[in-house]
């Protein structure tokens, strides 16, 4: 047993295996997120009837998409359309392999890690391609044909900012880049006297139309596209390509904030004194209080189940709260709790804008892409050189 | 094989089954009910009019070679950023002509109006 | 054992990917089959540890190249193309073709045999990583031909845009 656990592959495998288990489970509460606040924002309730507020619905959606029958249309090209959607699928998982989640928490640590999450979501574009062709509907041609030329569109952009990015850390290695933040004591965004926030606010509009979210949505434009290129798609096979779509939100997400906002560094990681309240206080008030805020919260809702519900969710949180007060297991939780937290706040933002902003036209987005974005990035590369050359 | 991609390899054929399995073992469970206007492409109700593979604007195809070429000078300089301190001045101006000559290319496009999309 | 074990799938990738591309009939299914045999050119590329080559094998020829000739095969109907006269007919050409790449693989594989046998040289093992190395290569020993890529890149953005423009215009 001792020999297993200390084997060098054993932390890696068995986050494997919990990346590809629970991946699913994120996207449901990404989905369920996504819901909720969207019906803040639209001063409405959202999902309330499955589980305590409705905790339970994206779980319910997720067993109904399974026992869907899935419809392969007669003109298709049948093998190509059932294995369009897994291309998109494991090309956006194993992005999520070369992310460092902690110091030690990761799955693969490579020289080039920057470049695997790169080249990986280059390939990912196929699935999109592949799905829209194999199709053989209008809809889902010009779907996949709009949705392929807006991913290489902003993929140069989004490289531009990488590179600005891999300037300041000297590496392209994941880990290696939030190290380098470490030893400096700072997040790359603030790096080079503030000049840094410009390759980041490239990279994260960029990473928005990657994603194909709001306002960049227009592969599933519903008003002139029906559903963009997976129109065909049913059932769960429709549901892969919606779990892909959101983990590459996840990589995005995590790529940004290993990049440019710290990795999993608290905030302020060389200001000494701020150790205790940030990995204590931050995460036993954050789930502390939330939890508190669930007892009260359970006697409004109307059945018996759903306050039971809501006060064992409570008494949860209370308990993870308390795990985080033990200085052991805080020791191992708080780094990747600021890594997780970054994750939900950009999560947080992703569906912020879309609740907020309208969508693009083609052209439009076209224009951003092309005639802003890049020269933009050019700019910030040549600047931020200038000044990484005469601080050294 | 370089230290470090082991588990990227081992991690590959389980995130390709991961959909794979779920589909097969569900078969069991879904109805499969195929046949009539359920199988056809969706057309708004109607029969499609025509095959939906036929030409398509050049511009598509004009963004994907841009593409390619901006791909390949982006990853030009990733090799320079990760070095661009040892190299200093000198590298310096080495991407800074070989960006001049392609900034060139840029402004000779966009004045043609190939960044244009109507 | 790992790698030869990986060595094999790499190159039956890559090879039965470069025969299938020249045997499919649809264009879709060799494009498909050219991915293939590149992903496996770039895990022998990986095996060799030029790893910066294997992540710009994937970026540049799969996510660039690739996606270029599957847009022009969804642009253009190729169905029709598929229906005329077919290049594989021409028997004479293809002989002629094939013996001659044999005998010039043949030759330049006798005159570099006495190197097989021999242990190869590792290079020293250095503490920076591949990217580093190459950029010192490319920054310091190889500039002209760097500078003079740019320029191939711009003859290139003049060439497709005035081929598109042709057309459109």
């Amino acid at each position: 047993m001792e020999t297993v656990i200390s084997h060098p592959l054993f932390v890696p495998l068995l986050l494997a295996l919990c990346i590809i288990a629970f991946a699913p489970l994120a996207v449901a509460g990404t989905v369920l997120l996504e819901r909720k606040v969207l019906a803040d924002i639209q001063v409405r309730l959202g999902p309330m009837r499955v589980g305590p507020h409705g905790v339970l619905q994206t779980i319910a959606d997720a067993i109904k998409m399974l026992l869907k029958e899935d419809i392969i249309p007669d003109d298709s090209n049948k093998g190509m359309f059932k294995f369009a959607p897994v291309i998109s699928f494991f090309t956006a998982a194993i992005c999520l392999t070369v992310v460092p989640f902690s110091e030690r928490l990761r799955v693969a640590d490579t020289n080039v890690g920057l470049l695997v999450v790169s080249a990986m979501s280059a390939v990912g574009i196929l699935g999109i391609i592949l799905g829209g062709w194999s199709s053989n509907s209008h809809y889902s041609l010009l779907g996949s044909l709009r949705s392929a030329a807006q991913l290489v569109s902003y993929e140069v952009a989004l490289g531009l900012a990488l590179i600005s990015g891999v300037m300041a850390a000297g590496s392209l290695s994941m880990v290696e880049i939030v190290r380098q933040q470490q030893a400096r004591g700072i997040w790359f965004v603030f790096d080079n006297y503030g000049l840094m926030i410009l390759p980041f606010v490239i990279y994260f509009i960029s990473s928005v139309a990657e994603t194909n979210r709001a306002p960049f949505d227009l592969p599933e434009a519903e008003s002139e596209l029906v559903a963009g290129y997976h129109t065909e798609y049913s059932g769960f096979r429709w549901g892969i390509y919606m779990l892909a779509e959101y983990l590459n939100m996840f990589v995005v997400g995590s790529v940004a904030i290993t990049l440019f906002l710290g990795g999993w560094l608290r905030p302020f990681p060389n200001v000494a004194w701020l150790e205790i309240p940030m990995n204590y206080g931050v995460p036993v008030l954050f789930f502390g209080l939330s939890g508190l805020w669930c007892l009260p919260a359970s006697r409004k809702l109307p059945s018996a189940i759903h306050k039971a519900g809501l006060v064992f969710i409570g008494l949860c949180l209370i308990l993870v709260a308390a795990v985080f007060a033990i200085p052991v297991a805080n020791a191992a939780l708080s780094a990747p709790f600021w890594f997780f937290f970054k994750l939900a706040t950009f999560l947080y933002v992703l569906i912020w804008m879309r609740g907020t902003f309208p969508r693009y036209r083609y052209d439009q987005l076209m224009d951003i892409g092309w005639k802003r974005m890049i020269p933009l990035g050019l700019a910030a590369i040549l600047l931020n050189a200038l000044v990484g050359i005469l601080r050294t | 094989m370089p230290e470090g991609y082991l588990p990227i390899f081992i991690f590959l054929p389980v995130a390709v089954a991961f959909p794979i399995v779920l589909l097969l073992v569900f078969r069991w469970l879904r109805p499969s009910v195929p046949g009539g206007a359920k199988l056809e492409a969706y057309e708004c109700g109607i029969k499609a009019a025509s095959n939906a593979r036929g030409r398509y604007t050049v511009r598509f195809y004009l963004i994907a070679i841009l593409f390619v070429i901006f791909d390949v000078e982006t990853i030009f300089l990733f090799p320079w950023a990760v070095r661009y301190k040892m190299l200093g001045w000198f590298g310096f101006a080495e991407i800074s002509v070989f960006l001049a000559i392609l900034v060139v290319g840029y402004i000779w496009a966009y004045k043609k109006g190939a960044l244009e999309w109507v | 054992m790992l790698d030869t074990m990986f060595f094999y799938m790499f190159a039956l990738l890559a090879v039965a990917g470069a025969i299938l591309t020249i045997t499919m009939r649809s264009a879709v299914h060799c494009a498909i089959s050219l991915i293939a045999s590149l992903a496996g050119v770039a895990g022998l590329y990986l095996l060799q540890k030029a790893e910066f080559l294997f992540a710009v094998q994937l970026v540049l020829y799969i996510g660039g190249i690739m996606v270029l000739f599957l847009f022009v095969i969804m642009l253009v109907n190729l169905d029709s193309a598929a229906k005329e006269r077919q290049f594989h007919r021409r028997w004479a050409g293809g002989a002629v073709a094939a013996v001659l790449a044999g005998a010039s693989a043949l030759w330049l594989l006798s005159k570099g045999a006495p190197s097989f046998g021999s242990p190869v040289a590792q290079a020293a093992p250095s503490p920076d990583g591949n990217v580093e190395q190459l950029a010192d290569l490319l920054f310091r020993q190889y500039l002209v031909p760097f500078e003079l890529a740019s320029l191939l890149l711009l003859v290139a953005i003049v060439g497709s845009v005035l081929m598109a423009k042709k057309r459109t215009s």
